[in-house]
């Protein structure tokens, strides 16, 4: 027990260490002044963005765009991971070039996605679905070539369509393999769709970001930043209970 | 990362082949994907108009100050965690959270401090490179065979002997796994941030010929990402297979 409380001290010191340092900082003017914000300007700010309707259309566009996004990647991660992963010579004709895209950074593919659907929501939620593609596609092509072999030869045995060998056979074998793709995927979507917002855009929260910063109305900033940290954690958090779920289930 | 087979070459030519008949009837318009061969053309392009291998070069040398800071801070501190037990307890699940966490989209705060220059791309990366060195030195220095130290130990080694000649060499194929991800990362991160800041090496030529709307050469500063991705890969993976004990 002691032991722990030392651990939580240390955090909490941290913790306030590093507001503290950051206050100072702000109160130093040793930057430009309103670059680094007082904490209690970024609350105030923050507290006003709560209180402001645009904040929650711009969210709304957000989400709307992170889950068509982070739906089509899963669908189309699962199929392509499905397939690489059950024919071998498919797997060596586009395994490099999936490896190396997965590596790339997806953000540099934004302007071919304006290209492809315009500066609106849709080019947004055609990154997030290219950036959460691959994790996807990756883990379940993976988990394909680890399947009991077993089970795919009763399937055979049954004489299973191919729909029938998806449904019946793969699809249940891969559950915990697409849940991890999707915590993994589903960070990247929400990166990819607020760096394209970033980028080019006229709504979204990640628009109120550089909005702001064009402004220059910097504790307005911070607190939009604060906002979409916090989307990310909930995120995250939502898929890991999701995960945790399914492993009970599957422990049962 | 398997080695790159023929089916690979061959599927890359067939694909090649597929866009530029498809470009040469029409099908595809060029305004959204050009033919092959004007990517080829805009390729050599951006090569004569200095586009290609000076930017190179600059996001390469960015991410390696990146990631050369994210080892000067990182081995120490991985090392300093795993030594004191109750500080490691203490930042384990946060140094797991950061390096989750979108921290690129942190971006525009630190275009606040350092403007657009190479301070705000070699920070960011730096803060993305240092996260898998802490936590792999750290997993490191923690799984130092209980063997080892015991001979240590029956040999009378003083601490700094047992850290330098034992603890340290043990921890090392954890640490460059995690000196390989850094690079990665914080490659990643220095292209992602030159074309969303329009500054730098190989992502600022991207936005610069998107912003022109010379679309090929566009293509062909996206396929020299790539393959540049997939030759750092092929090659970190190689580097690793030497360095580790078979």
């Amino acid at each position: 027990m002691t032991e722990r409380r030392r651990v939580f001290a240390i955090q909490a010191i941290t913790i306030a260490g590093i507001l503290a340092a950051y206050e100072l900082l702000a109160r130093s003017h040793l930057l430009y002044a309103g670059v680094v914000p007082p904490l209690f300007d970024i609350a105030v700010a923050f507290v006003a963005m709560l209180g402001d309707p645009a904040t929650y259309t711009n969210l709304a566009v957000s989400l709307a765009e992170i889950a068509v996004g982070f739906v089509l990647a899963t669908a189309g991660g699962v199929l392509v991971g499905i397939l690489i992963g059950a024919r071998p010579w498919l797997r060596e004709a586009v395994g490099p070039y999936l490896d190396g895209i997965a590596a790339a950074p997806k953000i540099v593919f934004f302007p071919i996605a304006i290209l492809l659907f315009g500066v609106g929501p849709p080019s947004k939620a055609a990154l997030g679905a290219l950036s959460a593609f691959f994790p996807v596609a990756l883990t379940v092509a993976a988990a394909v070539r680890r399947i009991n072999p077993v089970l795919v030869r009763v399937g055979r045995s049954f004489n299973a369509s191919r729909s029938q060998m998806i449904a019946k056979v793969y699809l249940p074998a891969l559950v915990p393999a697409i849940v991890n793709g999707m915590r993994l995927g589903l960070g990247l979507a929400i990166i990819g769709v607020l760096l394209g917002e970033i980028k080019l855009s006229d709504r979204g929260i990640g628009f109120l970001t550089i909005d702001e910063y064009n402004h220059f109305r910097i504790p307005q900033m911070y607190a939009t930043l604060i906002l979409i940290f916090i989307l990310a954690v909930g995120a995250n958090m939502l898929i890991g209970r999701l995960e945790t779920r399914e492993r009970a289930r599957r422990a049962k | 990362m398997k080695r790159f087979a023929p089916p690979a070459a061959i599927a890359l030519i067939v694909v090649v082949a597929l866009l530029e008949g498809l470009a040469r009837a029409g099908l595809i318009p060029a305004t959204v994907l050009p033919a092959p061969s004007a990517i080829a053309a805009g390729f050599i392009d951006i090569a004569r108009n200095g586009d290609l291998v000076v930017p190179t070069l600059i996001t390469f040398g960015e991410a390696l100050a990146a990631t050369l800071i994210g080892v000067l801070a990182g081995i120490p501190a991985g090392i300093w965690l795993a030594r004191s037990p109750a500080f490691g307890q203490a930042y384990e699940s946060w140094l797991g959270g950061l390096f989750a966490a979108p921290i690129v989209l942190l971006y525009p705060l630190f275009l606040v401090v350092f403007h657009r220059t190479n301070a705000t791309i070699i920070i960011m990366g730096a803060i993305t490179a240092v996260l898998p060195i802490i936590i792999q030195a750290r997993t490191g220095m923690l799984h130092v065979p209980g063997v080892l130290k015991a001979v240590g130990q029956s040999f009378n080694a003083t601490p700094r002997q047992a850290f330098w000649l034992i603890a340290f060499p043990a921890a090392v194929p954890s640490i460059v796994t995690g000196i390989r991800l850094a690079l990665i990362y914080s490659l990643v991160n220095t292209i992602g941030l030159e074309f969303l800041i329009d500054f730098g090496g190989l992502g600022r030529v991207i936005s610069d010929y998107y912003a022109q709307y010379d679309i090929p050469q566009m293509y062909a500063g996206i396929v020299a990402i790539v393959a540049i991705s997939v030759a750092l890969l092929w090659l970190l993976d190689r580097v690793e297979r030497r360095l580790r004990p078979a």
